[in-house]
């Protein structure tokens, strides 16, 4: 009744009301919204503490009654694929080492590309960066198997330096894209300056542009960690199951059935396997909308 | 540009040549050339190896022949039309939620946009979980005393698609939201004083007024989701499989099971070179749009 | 001086220990409880060998996943040192090119062609005259497996027939169980129609449609009768809700399902689970109509490497997979035959017996895979995945479009 009566008051007075009916809806609305996008990670997190009795006997949504960490315990160290009974570690450190350079080099290139394309531009500079954006839409499936090819002329096919080649490749356009509307949106002046202080290419890359770009960098690099982390095609496509990352890894664990599918022990797996991705972008949350909103939407 | 009059602009634009090579030669040798490449050997009947003995159109004509991929394509056309015009609404919406200065802002858009940060296999996999009829919501409301109540998308041939959907929402809206939120804060104060000044109702503002404002975000938006609506593999592979029967597929999935489980290669890049046509039929024409109106406009 | 010979003695180290490690990875798709084990007898063999380590690099999702891994890393010059294949024309191709190893030496030495039953399995090895791969068992799909369980608690006798099987069906229903447990992936679909084929149609229908293409037969009466079976087994498996083929045999072990069509393999999840044939379930070979097997099975293939001292390491392998005592342990765990006919099987089970007493009679066809493409394999199995689930379609419809692509298969 509260509600109803405060929304009979006189309006416009007090336009900021605690509890008006407005408000009211506001705040359901998000609490729905909220409810729906959490309800897949409590499950998950419930599940995987639960124990296979439980699973089967109960319902999912019901929080656990006899904690385990049993289920996270063998998805990270004794779950079998054939006869690897490893778990998820090894493909942990495998996703590590395959994310690293490939962050880095990705990262690299594409900064590089976006300030010459914003600041020095040359003949035919446009040409290639609309092929570049056009690229971003061709289909993985439509260079797949050249890319094999590709891969196996020059000796990389099967070795983490090729799946670092692939993710570098298939990054270039969106970060291409997002670096060159970051360093276009910067001040001319600046660049002007520079210029006149007779400092070079890489002078005022090194210099001027990079210590002014700090957020686009980390939006690049969650773009990067997040896709090259969660990859599971190219991972599962050139590599070797000595080197395969985390995901495949994870749909390998899940899709080996020895006996009863052990839900518990998928879902921990699962959980695992986003951890990292989750943690960085809890950790960067307000940088990543900040950077958003300095390079994709000024473009 | 400055640059023009300068004297020693050759060498300081081979500096920017030189470090545009690696872009260069991914625009080149793995855009150009390996699509030439595919759509080259579509015309062939490649097997297992690439080999250049043509037949001109039958991969073509067999797979438009083929169920499979009839129902791929219009999966795809569903899934893509969907949630286009989910993600683009439901994002919008929840941003101007988020506009109304509300409280615990930051905790909600945390909510919202965490999914994003997970792959598609761990997304297909939780979903897959929630909607098994054996344990996930289903049995939920049937235990609730609803005995007939019958939701299991993933094992009902009809609607298995919007299940993925409900999946894909729920990962990629978040994004949507951000970039549109992103875009809200960047209008103009003086925008909202005015309309308030003139009576104009909230609603009103935002559809008449922001929306054509924000133009340029709603386009990033678009191709964003655009873009990955025609890959969707890993989803669908994590989630159902391309089941139940053949009624889930897609066109990535059947480019890669022809290239690699059925050993047929010509098949495999013809279906391929057909995903690329559909990207191009979209991409041109806005292309034209956006390009055209550009330089008309100089 | 010094220097150039600390050079010179690490790079013969390095190349010493790179020689003496002889690691072989060996991709293969065997990850359920019965497989696993039984591959764990081969790593176990191997790696009693002198300096020889078994690298397991098992690909999980069955074998459409897995041989588009094996045959990218093949072709992309960075192969494995053996890997799990099903013989016959999958990798028909790979040998014409040139990427696998010629094991004729050692096959001769060995005389695998007095020693291989049948020789038939051989011959899916050999190409112009070369031997390419080592067949390691016979795996034969034509069985039914039932759940006494299943059948005590509908209050009915165990079906010893495919007729029984489906008149009894009713009572299982009324139980609350279902008849037919089928997984939802598509060769299941495709084999588990396979044999009925087989077994209803018998097998000179088999042989005309799947080894000679012969479309007039494909499109026969005959031929729609075994449509009109399989529609019939496609309501009977209504409510199997399951993927994965081991999840289907765990309703015919728990006794949630009456029985299931499925390979020889099975018997390994029965194993594990500590069922015992006779007592805790039932196979009926033939589905107890047509008592015949096919001999497919799997072979192992060593792509070529560049290095003599793996490549010795893989025909040491390859000598090993065919020993006899690898062949009875291994194929124990896993529930299918050996591929030679002069091992002693006395551990074996009934059904295993009763396999081996038909591969002795004779009565045996070669596998699907051994006489059609992997491209019309994929057809087959796209068609019958998509017929099992999706009851609208007729069986005649069905059997209207298997007529085509037996007309257009290679």
């Amino acid at each position: 009744m509260q509600n109803k009566y405060n929304l009979e008051g006189p309006q416009g007075t007090k336009p900021r009301k605690r509890l008006s009916g407005t408000n009211i809806m506001l705040y359901g609305t998000l609490l729905v919204v909220a409810f729906y996008y959490l309800l897949p990670l409590y499950v998950m997190v419930t599940t995987s503490l639960k124990g296979m009795p439980e699973i089967r006997a109960g319902n999912i949504f019901d929080l656990p009654v006899d904690i385990t960490f049993e289920p996270w315990v063998k998805a990270w160290s004794t779950a079998c694929t054939g006869l690897n009974c490893d778990g998820l570690s090894r493909g942990f450190w495998n996703s590590v080492s395959i994310l690293v350079p490939s962050v880095a080099l990705s990262i690299a290139i594409a900064s590089v590309n976006g300030y010459a394309l914003a600041n020095w531009k040359f003949k035919g500079s446009e040409v290639f960066f609309t092929i570049l954006i056009f690229g971003a839409f061709i289909p993985y499936q439509v260079m797949l198997y050249p890319i094999v090819i590709l891969l196996r002329e020059v000796g990389l096919m099967g070795s983490l330096w090729g799946l670092v080649v692939v993710h570098t490749i298939f990054g270039m356009p969106i970060l291409t894209l997002l670096f060159r509307n970051y360093f276009t949106s910067l001040p001319d002046e600046l660049f002007k300056a520079a210029r006149v202080d007779g400092a070079g290419f890489w002078g005022i890359y090194f210099q001027v542009m990079l210590p002014m770009s700090l957020p686009i960098f980390v939006v690049a690099m969650i773009i990067q960690v997040t896709g090259i982390w969660n990859d599971f095609l190219f991972g599962v496509i050139y590599t070797k199951p000595d080197i395969y990352p985390m995901t495949v890894q994870l749909n390998n664990i899940v899709n080996s059935v020895q006996g009863v599918k052990e839900y518990n022990v998928n879902m921990a797996a699962t959980l695992l396997t986003g951890l990292v991705p989750l943690i960085i972008y809890f950790a960067s949350g307000k940088l990543f909308v900040r950077g958003i909103a300095a390079g994709a939407v000024k473009g | 540009m400055a640059d023009a009059k300068r004297p020693n602009q050759l060498l300081r634009n081979l500096n920017a040549k030189v470090a545009a090579i690696p872009m260069v030669a991914t625009a080149l040798v793995v855009f150009v050339g390996c699509t030439i490449w595919t759509i080259v050997h579509s015309f062939t009947k490649s097997k297992l190896l690439p080999k250049t003995d043509f037949v001109g159109l039958d991969q073509y004509e067999r797979l438009w022949k083929t169920n499979k991929w009839l129902i791929s394509i219009e999966n795809l056309a569903i899934y893509g039309i969907c949630s286009l015009v989910l993600s683009i609404c439901i994002g919008f919406f929840l941003a101007t939620l988020l506009d109304q200065k509300i409280r615990f802002e930051n905790t909600i858009r945390t909510i919202i946009l965490y999914p994003f940060a997970l792959s598609f296999v761990v997304t297909g996999l939780t979903w897959q979980w929630i909607l098994n009829p054996d344990f996930g919501v289903q049995k939920i409301v049937r235990s609730l005393g609803w005995e007939s109540f019958a939701f299991d998308p993933l094992y009902n041939q009809d609607i298995v698609i919007y299940g993925i959907l409900i999946a894909a929402i729920w990962q990629g809206s978040g994004l949507i939201m951000v970039i549109m939120l992103a875009g809200l804060r960047g209008i103009d104060q003086e925008i909202w004083k005015a309309a308030r000044v003139d009576g104009i109702p909230k609603w009103k503002t935002y559809i008449f007024i922001v929306i054509p404002m924000m133009r340029p975000v709603f386009v990033t938006a678009l191709v964003l989701i655009t873009a990955g609506i025609v890959k969707v593999y890993d989803l669908v592979v994590a989630q159902t499989n391309g089941g139940p029967g053949i009624a889930s597929e897609v066109p990535a999935k059947y480019v890669i099971e022809s290239m690699f489980k059925n050993q047929n290669l010509g098949q495999a890049f013809a279906a391929s070179t057909m995903m690329l046509v559909t990207v191009l039929i979209i991409l041109v024409p806005y292309a034209y749009l956006e390009y055209g109106g550009k330089r008309r406009a100089k | 001086m010094n220097f150039r010979n600390a050079l010179v003695a690490t790079t013969a180290l390095c190349a010493a220990s790179a020689v003496s490690a002889a690691d072989l990875e060996v991709t293969h798709w065997w990850t359920s409880g019965g497989e696993a084990a039984a591959v764990a007898e081969f790593a176990k063999a191997f790696n009693e060998t002198e300096g020889n380590n078994w690298v397991d690099g098992a690909i999980a999702g069955g074998g459409g996943v897995a041989r588009g891994v094996i045959v990218s890393r093949i072709l992309g010059g960075d192969p494995m040192h053996a890997t799990q294949l099903n013989h016959g024309r999958q990798a028909e191709e790979l040998v014409e090119a040139g990427l696998m190893l010629d094991l004729t030496d050692i096959a001769e030495e060995g005389g695998w062609r007095d020693i291989v039953h049948p020789v038939s399995l051989l011959d899916s090895c050999t190409v112009d005259g070369k031997v390419y791969c080592v067949p390691v068992n016979i795996h034969s799909w034509q069985w039914l497996w039932l759940s006494h369980k299943a059948y005590a608690d509908a209050g009915v006798d165990v079906p010893s027939n495919w007729d029984e099987f489906v008149s009894s069906a009713p009572a299982l229903e009324a139980a609350g169980k279902v008849p037919l447990a089928m997984g939802q992936q598509s060769w299941q679909s495709s084999g588990a129609f396979g044999v009925m084929l087989v077994a209803l149609g018998g097998p000179e229908l088999w042989t005309k449609v799947y080894a000679e293409k012969d479309a007039d037969a494909a499109a026969s009466a005959e031929m729609a009768a075994v449509f009109e079976a399989a529609a019939a087994a496609r309501e009977l498996s209504a409510g199997s809700n399951v993927s994965d083929w081991n999840l289907a045999t765990a309703m015919v072990i728990n006794g949630e399902a009456g029985g299931q069509i499925m390979g020889d393999w099975a018997q390994g999840e029965f194993a594990v689970a500590e069922q015992v044939a006779g007592e805790d379930y039932t196979c009926l070979p033939g589905l107890g109509v047509n008592e015949i097997i096919s001999t497919g099975g799997d072979a192992f293939y060593f792509p070529k490497q560049d290095d003599p001292e793996v490549e010795a390491a893989q025909k040491e392998l390859a000598k090993l997979l065919l020993s006899k005592e690898v062949q009875v342990n291994f194929n124990l765990k896993k529930g299918s035959l050996p591929v030679r006919g002069d091992v002693d099987l006395a551990a074996a089970n009934d059904c295993m017996k009763k396999g081996l007493e038909i591969l002795a009679s004779g009565n045996i066809l070669p596998d699907g895979n051994q006489v059609l493409s992997a491209d019309t394999t994929g057809q087959l199995e796209d068609l019958m995945v998509e017929f099992w689930n999706d009851t609208s379609i007729t069986a005649e419809d069905a059997h209207k479009r298997y007529a085509d692509i037996i007309a257009s298969a290679d």
